[in-house]
């Protein structure tokens, strides 16, 4: 990212998955795909280190990955799902429209997200193009 | 009234049933979900344990709302958001005097909360079979421990709808769902010290 460019100039990608590993794995992905000019954070396991999710670590995965043109979390399975859910309703107002769950494959659906991201894409944009990978 | 002690009491019960069938939900997940339920349960439930004094001290619904909170924040499934949306919801819905009616009507709207926040509805197999019945009997003034388990018994010819069970779509059929099970757990608990204090 330039020195002049805002860190908040471009959508943010929050992944979610039930595995630590797979979701610094698909950052890892990202980063080296796309390259820093997307705000990205990730995380993965529940609140004991084990498999599953963990909305704490989900509102913080949101905060560093905040920007305001909005944030798009790409999430794993269902439980990945519903708590980010609850993580973007406790968000505070002013933010939580700007944050969408994107019902796409984790893997290309964050590639996908945060290269369309890193051209300065809206956040609807942004969502739809990730959705795209998804069988209707 | 439920006092402080019947506060604690309840608290207490719930989560000793959560805790003592944490294994047995546990099993019952290995065969159709992730196998982590009677674990999350549990994780859950300690942490609800470990405040219950500070938890016993509230009235119902600021005692449910911090409940929920804790259930959200330190479950790490599927069913921390939903036992979670459950409990904020009767948070909202009860009073602190609750009666048999403020039950009944408090549980059918959580019931909404749940179904919108698990995009599922009755007839799924889910927790959500086991609730509603629970609700229908408080309404009707039948036994809402025997509808509980008649009601999760219910579930294991059922095929999965929704959650990781519905991946094994006919294999699912013949098990009884974890979060049946767990909610009509649940439901004895609160019945049967409710029995106890009243």
């Amino acid at each position: 990212m330039s020195a002049s460019a805002s860190p908040s100039a471009n959508v943010g990608i929050v992944i979610v998955s039930h595995s630590p590993d797979v979701a610094r794995g698909t950052a890892e992905m990202v980063r080296q795909m796309v390259g820093d000019e997307v705000p990205l954070a990730f995380c993965g396991g529940n609140p004991d280190g084990g498999l599953g999710t963990s909305v704490e670590a989900i509102l913080g995965a949101i905060d560093r990955a905040w920007s305001e043109k909005g944030v798009a979390i790409l999430v794993d399975l269902g439980g990945a799902e519903t708590n980010s859910e609850m993580a973007i309703e406790m968000q505070p107002e002013e933010r939580a429209g700007r944050i969408v769950v994107c019902n796409a494959p984790i893997v290309e659906g964050a590639v996908i997200a945060a290269t369309e991201a890193s051209g300065g894409a809206s956040l609807d944009i942004v969502r739809r193009t990730a959705e795209e990978l998804s069988p209707a | 009234m439920i006092d402080y002690k019947g506060r604690r009491a309840l608290i207490e019960a719930m989560a000793g049933a959560m805790i003592a069938h944490a294994d047995e939900l546990t099993a019952l997940d290995q065969a159709i979900g992730d196998g982590d339920h009677g674990l999350n349960m549990k994780r859950g439930f300690e942490a609800v344990l470990a405040d219950v004094d500070g938890l016993a001290a509230k009235p119902i619904p600021d005692a449910l709302k911090a409940i929920g909170t804790t259930l959200v924040m330190k479950v790490g499934g599927a069913s921390g958001p939903l036992y979670g949306t459950l409990a904020l919801a009767l948070a909202k819905e009860l009073p602190a005097d609750p009666s048999r009616a403020d039950l009944a009507r408090a549980l059918k709207a959580a019931i909404e909360a749940v179904k919108a926040r698990g995009k599922s509805e009755i007839g799924q197999k889910t927790m959500l079979d086991v609730l509603a019945p629970v609700a229908a009997a408080l309404e009707s003034g039948a036994d809402p421990v025997a509808a509980a388990e008649a009601a999760a018994e219910a579930t294991v010819p059922m095929k999965a709808i929704r959650g990781r069970a519905s991946f094994l779509g006919d294999r699912s059929i013949g098990h009884m769902d974890p979060g049946a099970r767990s909610s009509a757990l649940l439901v004895a608990a609160i019945a049967e010290k409710l029995d106890e204090i009243a």
